[in-house]
């Protein structure tokens, strides 16, 4: 079996000599670049713009500017298209915008022989504003008389929605309870994928190829389609590998405008890459998130009574909008059952910052810190371990979600805190922290969550794969479904292998995406694809064994069920005796005079199901309280995520998701001035983690086995990323007795709390 | 690509001379660890350069008869923390150009290029501010020596006059023979940082290493440009080391700076950290001079 081996990425020889192939290791001949004017307002209208000297520049080629293009809007997330307008993804921006909706908006490009040419071009246009004030909170855009972002949405509320389960009232009315209130806040930030936003696009014939670092290549060819106005088979879209996404390329980019602009210069090819700096604002980031919790709660710990008040700050653009939100909110209905009623009122809000849209775990690392943040905050109040309260109200095995039917069908949510508790020593390090003096305190803290696997009933969940038999008994293999990094086309691999019964050696993905040949798919996010592709690989392996077995039973003359194919050999069902190797087969296939047959197969496969991820994570934190800097001293995520496909592979990426924790709960936000701009759009102080900030990592797994996966396994790909931050806050809580209620944890923030609440005072430790 | 009009490399000291004395706002390049940020930032774009890094009298580390140290300018960060006159008698210095941004950075970036950004943040500043560097700066006119408070004219701002190179960092011996320091750079990370405030303290002990003979406290960030805390460095002196003297120095010390509020950190912050890391650079200090761990 290759389920379950930690076998090689199957792109590591590649990766690690340089041989990978990235979008812009790619050449076409003569490529033109492309850059972008930016808007240097935050909120406004371009009145003018004046592009004659910058045209007259040595090697510019073309310049177009926001009144030059389509009057169409177009959606820009990576989902799958709804064929209910309702449900339709918010069409809200062009391909360069005139009305100015955040600091660095699109608003002209210069195509130019080289990028240093294009760079001059860009400072020698001329740009006329009409000025707004700038909107920089959900506040500022929902106050009377502010600014409309986009007209068509009053008060610059994007979206509100109510999630009521029973009557919050009622069961706030129940004699005895306890209520805990708390403010959360979380920030803005960015994904930080190692590869830029790149592009490139140029015409053959009357069709448009697009090549780029996407996460979701059959989406962009809708989106391309959608932004241009022509048919959607005109484009071609290829993804070769990707430095990364983590959600901001589950989005369609400058993709759009790539193609317009190769258009507009009678198809020649344009290569549009993006800057660090244009990276950070022009893209996407995580939703802001402000959270009002209201909790009514038994001496005994159970949760009666829940009422939360969800703001998020999408800024400028749509994007995914009111989902990540709304997501957010089932958290709390999925995570803790009340025994009583739960309310969650949320909006998402327009204002002029940088638009927010996917990143890993999508709504859930905010609504975790918010969520699990309150939980410490009621035990310290009932003066209980915050693990007791916890699993008093956790989510239990069978649980069904009444808003969407998603049910709990397997939980190792108990034994992963238990595993945490342990490693941890958490009753000993609880009792040993209490009551510290002195300016270096320690403490424990530890978090849960719960995390949906893609996102069925929500959204569609579709995916197809094929297999075609190679003349040497090899197969290969095609999948919509992409490799961003996380290990996919191996698991994949592993999956095909063990599904048709090939050695993994003779299975050869296809890694690159091409919308003209390769099978559809909505591409890498939501944690979805071992999950919803690979049921699409485990249909399709079925057609194509059936295939195999039926030629071996012409071939050898025997029934086709008495046989079976086990490491690449047609073998007796019974007796495991090898009958006919895969390549004799194949030979015979392809060259019978008799009876040639090329043996593939492909299916979609339409997933009508989700089941919930859990993991934990337990924290132990040095405090050094007068220069308001945290140490993790250890750190552990437990998961479960269902069968592990690849345990090292799974064990990579929870590293990579804790060290985004670590980033979110410490140091990463992305700060504006008052007029909107931008102020830390760059590495040195947008504070990402380096490797000399990173603590060692712990990692492990409770291996569950999911009745309604097709290998046992579950959502893997961004959970770990959720519950850091509130284990270290908590932490930070058990340490000093300080509870600090917006990210990230920095050191200012830190010293200001403490001095606040009197740890701190002119330089003297008074505690 | 990089938006440069053209790159004249240097061949000599006084072929760089003449460069700039022919092209007055051509920028010098050295490590271009700080250069080619600004050219890419689009503030420089479209410069004229001089590439002095082809001349190897501006490099290397040495002592002269007098117990000097002479430290020319084109010398790397790297090799200043690992050169053997560095280890044994300026090792603070070695430590604080070791905290600049990461290992590729100290292995490009020189010494003379952090002291002519003139920044306050600077790395190597605050230490070479407490060993009362000297520095040699040449022109067309010769040479001439100032001390490096003097050379940190305002932020960004430095005085080499018209076509002037500084051309040596000198450490007198009596500036650093007998003296034990510490610094340390404050960042809200361990590495690829700025500093939100920097403290370099070196100091000389009495014979029975109980009393502080003399003390040097300056900071980078503390103000518009790295400074000293005279004040607090003469409260210092001829006193007994206790916890109450660092609580003193650190007052002090306090009263001296100017740090100020940006969307970096605020004042009051830089205010706590200026209170802290003076009593924990002094108490380091006091061991490295050989001292008590107090």
């Amino acid at each position: 079996m290759a389920i379950g081996k930690s076998m090689n990425r199957v792109d590591a020889y590649e990766k690690v000599t340089g041989q990978a192939q990235y979008t812009d290791d790619f050449f076409e001949g003569e490529m033109l670049t492309a850059k972008v004017l930016h808007s240097t307002i935050a909120n406004g209208w371009v009145k003018k713009i004046d592009t004659s000297e910058a045209e007259k520049l040595p090697g510019v080629v073309k310049i177009v500017t926001c009144f030059d293009v389509p009057d169409i809007q177009f959606p820009t997330p990576g989902h799958p298209w709804s064929t209910e307008e309702a449900h339709q993804d918010v069409s809200d921006r062009k391909l360069l915008n005139q009305r100015v909706r955040l600091y660095g908006d699109d608003i002209a490009a210069v195509v130019a022989l080289d990028s240093v040419a294009a760079s001059r071009a860009l400072k020698a246009i001329r740009v006329e504003y009409e000025e707004y004030l700038p909107l920089l909170s959900p506040e500022e855009a929902m106050a009377e008389g502010a600014p409309l972002m986009h007209e068509e949405y009053p008060g610059n509320i994007l979206k509100h929605h109510t999630l009521i389960e029973g009557d919050y009232e009622k069961a706030a009315s129940e004699d005895g309870l306890l209520f805990v209130e708390g403010d959360f806040q979380t920030q803005i930030v960015q994904h930080c994928h190692i590869e830029p936003p790149i592009s490139y696009a140029y015409m053959k014939k009357d069709r448009i190829t697009v090549v780029s670092s996407t996460q979701i290549p059959h989406i962009v060819r809708r989106v391309v389609g959608q932004a241009l106005g022509i048919p959607w088979g005109h484009i071609r879209v290829i993804k070769p590998y990707i430095g990364g996404g983590f959600g901001n390329k589950q989005e369609v980019l400058y993709e759009p405008l790539n193609a317009f602009l190769s258009m507009q210069v009678g198809g020649r090819c344009v290569k549009l890459e993006l800057t660090r700096e244009e990276t950070f604002i022009c893209t996407r980031t995580r939703h802001a998130i402000s959270f009002h919790e209201t909790t009514g709660v038994r001496p005994d710990g159970r949760l009666v009574a829940r009422r939360v008040k969800i703001v998020s700050n999408q800024g400028g653009y749509a994007s995914h909008g009111h989902a990540i939100a709304a997501n957010a909110a089932n958290e709390f209905r999925h995570l803790y059952q009340a025994d009583g009623a739960l309310e969650v009122d949320v909006s998402t809000v327009y204002t002029s910052m940088a638009s927010a849209g996917a990143m890993r775990a999508y709504g859930i690392p905010q609504a975790a810190f918010a969520l699990e943040s309150h939980m410490d905050d009621i035990a310290l109040r009932l003066g209980m371990d915050p693990i007791e309260l916890r699993k008093k109200n956790m989510m239990k095995l069978g649980y069904v979600d009444p808003g969407t039917g998603i049910a709990c069908y397997s939980s190792g949510l108990e034994e992963c805190i238990d595993r945490g508790m342990a490693y941890i020593h958490w009753a000993e390090k609880r009792k040993q922290y209490q009551n510290q003096t002195g300016p270096i305190r320690r403490g424990v803290g530890m978090s849960i969550f719960s995390y949906k696997t893609g996102v069925y009933p929500i959204s569609l969940e579709t995916a197809s794969c094929r297999m075609v038999l190679n003349q040497d008994g090899t197969m290969q293999l095609q999948m919509g479904a992409t490799e961003i990094g996380q290990g996919a086309d191996t698991v994949f691999t592993q999956m095909a292998a063990d599904s048709v019964g090939f050695l993994p050696e003779n299975v050869h993905i296809v890694s690159f995406q091409d919308t003209d040949v390769t099978p559809f798919d909505t591409g890498a996010y939501a944690s979805r694809q071992t999950y919803v592709s690979g049921m699409a690989l485990k249909k399709t392996a079925g057609i194509f064994r059936e295939r195999i077995l039926d030629y071996a039973s012409y071939m050898l003359q025997k029934p086709a069920d008495s046989m079976d194919i086990r490491d690449s050999w047609i073998v007796c069902r019974e007796t495991g005796e090898q009958l006919l190797g895969m390549d004799a087969l194949a030979m015979e296939s392809f060259y019978s005079l008799d009876n040639s047959v090329h043996i593939t197969a492909e299916a979609t496969n339409h997933c009508k199901s989700n089941t919930f991820a859990f993991g934990a994570c337990f924290a132990e934190i040095e405090v050094d309280i007068p220069l308001g800097k945290i140490k993790v001293l250890d750190i552990i995520n437990i998961h479960d995520s269902g069968v592990l496909i690849n345990p090292k592979l799974a064990e990579a990426q929870v590293h990579g998701g804790m060290s985004m924790g670590l980033g979110y709960a410490l140091g990463e936000q992305l700060l504006y001035d008052k007029k909107g701009k931008p102020l830390n759009n760059n590495f040195l102080d947008y504070k990402l983690q380096t490797s000399l900030d990173t603590p060692e990592l712990h990692v492990d797994f409770v291996q569950t086995v999911d009745p309604s996966a097709p290998f046992g396994n579950k959502a893997l790909g961004e959970p770990p990323a959720i519950p850091v931050a509130p284990a270290i806050r908590n932490a930070l809580l058990h340490a000093t007795g300080v509870a600090v209620n917006s990210l990230p944890l920095n050191p200012q923030k830190l010293v200001e709390a403490f001095t606040e609440n009197g740890l701190l005072n002119g330089g003297a430790l008074h505690v | 690509m990089y938006d440069i009009e053209k790159i004249y490399d240097a061949v000599s000291l006084d072929d760089a001379i003449r460069a700039r004395v022919e092209d007055p706002e051509a920028v010098i390049i050295a490590g271009g660890s700080d250069v080619l940020i600004k050219i890419r930032e689009g503030k420089l774009a479209g410069c004229r350069l001089i590439g002095i890094r082809a001349i190897k009298e501006l490099e290397g580390i040495s002592m002269d008869g007098d117990g000097c140290i002479h430290i020319r300018p084109l010398t790397t960060f790297s090799h200043i923390t690992f050169h053997p006159l560095i280890r044994e008698h300026l090792p603070v210095l070695g430590y604080a150009v070791d905290q600049v941004g990461g290992p590729q950075i100290r292995n490009i970036g020189t010494i003379g290029g952090n002291v002519c950004n003139g920044v306050t943040s600077a790395d190597s500043a605050s230490t070479l501010f407490a060993y009362n560097a000297v520095l040699e700066l040449t022109g067309p006119d010769g040479k001439r020596t100032l001390p490096i408070a003097e050379f940190y004219t305002g932020p960004g701002h430095v005085g080499l006059g018209p076509a002037e190179l500084l051309t040596d960092i000198m450490i007198a011996k009596k500036d650093y023979d007998g003296f034990g320091g510490h610094y340390i750079k404050y960042a809200q990370r361990n590495a690829m940082d700025i500093a939100t405030l920097g403290c370099s303290a070196i100091c000389r002990l009495n014979a029975s290493k109980n009393t502080i003979e003399d003390l040097r406290l300056a900071f980078g960030v503390a103000g518009p440009i790295p400074m000293r805390c005279h004040k607090a460095e003469e409260a210092a002196r001829g006193q007994l080391i206790s916890p109450q003297l660092l609580e003193q120095i650190a007052l002090t010390a306090e009263s001296e700076v100017n740090p100020r509020t940006s969307w970096r950190a605020s004042r009051e912050f830089r205010l706590q950290l200026v209170r802290e890391l003076s009593q924990r650079a002094c108490k380091q200090a006091i061991i490295h001079a050989g001292g008590a761990d107090l």
